[in-house]
């Protein structure tokens, strides 16, 4: 194995684990902070599986905004420091089984349709983002623009619940 | 070997530059508020108009009881100055002072910066949760919101250089950056400089840590040298920020002589805006929260969004 297979191995495992202590955790807001670790080392992953742009996106949106508004959520709703009761639901079972399953389809897919793709390293331009950027607009340009119709939609969705003015009552 | 040798040398230099700026900076805040402010500051430590004097405060610190309180969550306690200032440290690696004088010249370089800089405020929120302090924990919330907000802006703008250089690396916006740029990209630079104070938060943006409200915010309960690290991390912050600035919209190494005085040229235009941050806290009161709110969404993102627009027009035709 080489060194970059070992770092890759072992961010995985990182990635992996603080995974797993994310639904385990007794306080949720460890949970939050262990989801900073598993996104971050997955960025590790990302990088080193010569994807540049890819990673430092995974870092600026979902460190530096998705968990912060989740720890912002939740301090609004939980102040106290102490490990909390009544966190986990009966449905915990279930929802192990379902996500298990998942990840089953999703690694079977992954592997049934990369399994012959290798990435050569020493070319560098894999994922920069130039390349990104190409492959966005001029293949990918169609769901590109769809999914950015579809955020706008949710957008719009936002602003209307949150403006809970039926009949001018404010 | 000689590779080797380079990138230790190339990571000592940014630690050392790391080390050193932000005391500077912290040293022209204590005279320059003081003579705006019709007093002398710091005179006694060091002899020569109190030059010693944050070397003393440091002193200080590191002699001071490391409390930790009772009811706080202690390894997030204690861990959360590391995360508010090692991301500062990891970013000055990516800035260039002059053509070649860089840590690390990264492809990426405007966003590496960018997503590192936004690791940094984890710091602050995991400090204001685990203090178990309702201070903290309201200053905690201040920031988040305030991120929430500024964010959007900041990238924004910082992108609007990007575009008319056609290139992500830093040391590239540099290169074909443009006197007139000055002016065409004048709106970005407000919105950048100003969503950037906010990201800081410093004064006039300095909500979480008002301390007529709230005592000093997320840092209440930290004592010696983990508040003194939250500060060092605040004006390393002030660092990066200007250096970015003068990287992205004032033309890093360029000016005359920039052969041979290009690192000075950066140098001082990085100073020249530290000076007006430094300013800013002694010349605005601080703001509200709706005030910052409304700053952000109703002029800073449209602001931007029209520089973007005019960028995008200008790169194309």
């Amino acid at each position: 194995m080489s060194a970059v297979e070992v770092l890759f191995a072992l961010l995985g495992l990182v990635a992996v684990g603080s995974a797993l202590l994310v639904v385990t955790t007794a306080r949720l807001v460890h949970a939050a902070l262990w989801l900073v670790v598993t996104l971050g080392a997955l960025a590790g992953c990302y990088l080193l599986l010569a994807a540049e742009f890819v990673a430092w996106v995974q870092v600026l949106i979902y460190v530096g905004a998705v968990v912060v508004l989740l720890l912002f959520a939740l301090m609004l709703t939980r102040a106290p420091t102490a490990a909390e009761a009544g966190t986990v639901t009966a449905n915990r079972p279930l929802a192990a089984g379902l996500a298990v399953l998942v990840a089953a389809a999703l690694v079977s897919s992954l592997v049934a349709g990369f399994r012959d793709v290798r990435i050569d390293l020493d070319d560098s331009v894999v994922g920069s983002a130039e390349t990104t950027g190409e492959a966005l607009f001029t293949s990918w340009v169609l769901p590109f623009e769809v999914l950015s119709v579809l955020l706008l939609a949710a957008l719009v969705g936002a602003i209307v619940l949150s403006r809970s003015t039926r009949g001018g009552g404010r | 070997m000689a590779e080797w040798v380079e990138v230790v040398l190339r990571v000592l230099v940014v630690i050392a530059a790391f080390l050193v700026l932000p005391l500077l900076v912290g040293q022209t805040e204590h005279k320059a508020m003081a003579h705006m402010q019709s007093r002398v500051g710091p005179m006694y430590a060091g002899g020569f108009h109190g030059w010693a004097q944050l070397v003393a405060d440091g002193v200080k610190f590191a002699q001071k009881e490391d409390v930790v309180p009772a009811a706080a969550d202690r390894t997030v306690f204690k861990l959360a100055p590391a995360v508010a200032l090692l991301p500062y440290l990891v970013a000055f690696v990516a800035i260039p002072v002059g053509p070649g004088l860089v840590g690390q010249d990264l492809d990426l370089g405007l966003f590496f910066v960018l997503a590192v800089m936004s690791v940094g405020v984890l710091g602050s929120l995991m400090g204001g949760w685990a203090s178990a302090n309702k201070y903290s924990l309201l200053g905690g919330m201040r920031i988040a919101a305030q991120l929430m907000a500024y964010e959007l802006p900041f990238v924004l703008a910082a992108v609007s250089p990007a575009m008319a250089a056609g290139t992500l690396s830093l040391t590239g916006i540099v290169e074909a950056w443009q006197w007139w740029w000055l002016l065409w990209q004048l709106p970005a630079m407000v919105v950048f400089f100003v969503a950037g104070l906010a990201e800081l938060r410093r004064p006039p943006f300095d909500m979480p840590v008002a301390d007529s409200e709230i005592v000093f915010g997320p840092y209440t309960e930290y004592t010696g040298l983990r508040f003194a690290l939250f500060l060092l991390a605040e004006y390393a912050g002030i660092v990066l920020l200007s250096a970015l600035t003068a990287v992205l919209f004032l033309g890093g190494w360029q000016g005359p002589f920039e052969g041979a005085l290009g690192w000075l040229w950066t140098l001082v235009k990085t100073g020249v805006v530290a000076f007006v941050v430094i300013w800013a806290r002694v010349a605005y009161p601080r703001l509200r929260e709706d005030q910052l709110q409304s700053l952000a969404w109703k002029v800073l993102v449209p602001v931007a969004l029209a520089q973007l627009a005019l960028t995008t027009v200008v790169a194309v035709a």
